[in-house]
């Protein structure tokens, strides 16, 4: 019984061996792999890569709790910052399109963001960008009634789109 | 202040604990004291007010809001357009669902049904001191900043709205339907939060010193809203209270309010 017990342990080890060894060597053409932009902005990540794919979340968890709860906001663990340098050049968002720098990993990985339920996902200023949204409508009507004189309202619509 | 410790060591000796001679010398010893640390405490004010951003909010500071109904302009709703574009939600007037409409700041045409007197005020959080929002909350999301901000912290919102049943002010209001990535960065709100006004805190945070509401009212040159320390004896809010009658709506439930109303 104890010699069984020992064979498993062994059959159980190698096995999980070989699976750990599978995954530091990726088979080409299984499972597509996310697609890792580089940051728009900046040089380097406010943490090395490696601890930040792995912490981010716990990085961005206690960020959180400072800046709600006590009012801290600075700059460098902030999910505003992130989505400053990560937004993607195309969409201008971090988490619309399949391949923006949140969602690609995420998909992949298949954890859910919620972060995005509330927060947005573009840059500041880049609400003027997505002038389709009735919701934000109401931004327009404000810019073409300060526009007065100087600018037409159909310039203000154009710089809106 | 050694002087004035003997001082305070001979009084008590002398005089019984609470006989109205040693309360004389004590509310005389206090106003003293205040006068002395209000050098010290315009520094520390001053400091709080343009905070660097890895300082968190003080309590040396309490940020209220003084509104001057009879300055308040009819048919003007210039401040809840403004903290709508501030804040990012959809005004009422512009909402697929108006009762379910978000509303951070609302105006209100009340009539004395006596004398049809007409008086115009913006409604909104009154940021109490004792807030019931912050009572119930079974979450502990809705809390009192140390500056004297009500806020929801929507980690941790269930959406449950015990708070919108405990405010007295229906100042909050739940986002009902996703917001579809239309918040704005500085201002992340969403569904199944309850949310209210927060007297901009994004902008306090930034060092403005002001709310958005309050900048439009004076844009519009009506100048019936005043944002400011109200802990701060210099500053404007606190030299207007002191002269100006002012009231709290519901001074009855006695939640010492942030926001103070003249001339209703």
């Amino acid at each position: 019984m104890k010699r069984l017990l020992a064979l498993g342990a062994v059959v159980l080890t190698s096995a999980a061996l070989a699976w750990a060894g599978a995954d530091s060597t990726p088979k080409t053409g299984s499972a597509a792999k996310p697609v890792i932009t580089k940051a728009a902005k900046g040089e380097q990540c406010v943490e090395d890569t490696d601890y930040m794919r792995r912490n981010h979340m716990a990085v961005l968890d206690h960020h959180r709790d400072k800046t709600v709860i006590e009012g801290i906001r600075t700059k460098k663990h902030s999910l505003k910052e992130c989505i400053n340098c990560h937004a993607s050049e195309k969409s201008g968002s971090v988490a619309t399109a399949k391949e923006d720098f949140c969602v690609s990993c995420h998909s992949f990985a298949a954890v859910k963001i919620d972060c995005f339920d509330c927060h947005s996902t573009k840059p500041q200023g880049s609400v003027a960008m997505h002038p389709l949204n009735a919701e934000t409508a109401h931004y327009r009507h404000q810019l073409a009634a300060q526009a007065n004189s100087k600018v037409s309202a159909e310039e203000m619509a154009g710089v809106a789109q | 202040m050694s002087e004035l410790k003997s001082m305070s060591e001979n009084a008590a000796d002398s005089a019984q604990p609470n006989s109205p001679e040693r309360r004389r010398f004590m509310g005389a010893a206090t106003a003293a004291a205040a006068g002395l640390t209000i050098a010290p405490g315009v520094m520390l004010y001053s400091v709080a007010h343009g905070r660097s951003e890895g300082q968190p909010a003080s309590s040396e500071v309490r940020w209220g809001m003084l509104v001057d109904a009879t300055k308040c302009a009819t048919g003007c709703s210039d401040c809840v357009s403004a903290c709508s574009t501030e804040n990012g939600w959809t005004p009422v007037a512009e909402s697929q669902h108006p009762r379910q409409a978000p509303q951070w700041i609302r105006k209100l045409e009340l009539q004395d049904p006596l004398t049809q007197m007409e008086t115009n005020l913006p409604m909104m959080c009154q940021h109490c001191a004792d807030a019931p929002c912050v009572d119930v909350c079974p979450t502990g999301a809705s809390f009192k900043r140390a500056d004297g901000i009500v806020l929801v912290n929507r980690h941790t919102c269930i959406g449950c709205r015990y708070c919108m049943m405990a405010c007295p002010y229906k100042a909050r209001s739940l986002v009902h339907e996703s917001l579809n990535d239309t918040q704005k960065p500085d201002v992340p709100r969403g569904i199944g939060c309850v949310e209210s006004c927060t007297l901009c805190v994004q902008k306090i945070d930034r060092g403005d010193g002001n709310t958005a509401c309050a900048e439009a009212c004076t844009a519009a040159g009506h100048n019936a809203l005043l944002f400011g320390d109200m802990n701060d004896p210099e500053s404007e809010i606190s030299k207007r209270l002191r002269v100006l009658p002012t009231k709290q709506v519901r001074a009855d439930l006695n939640l010492n309010l942030g926001v103070r109303y003249h001339g209703i």
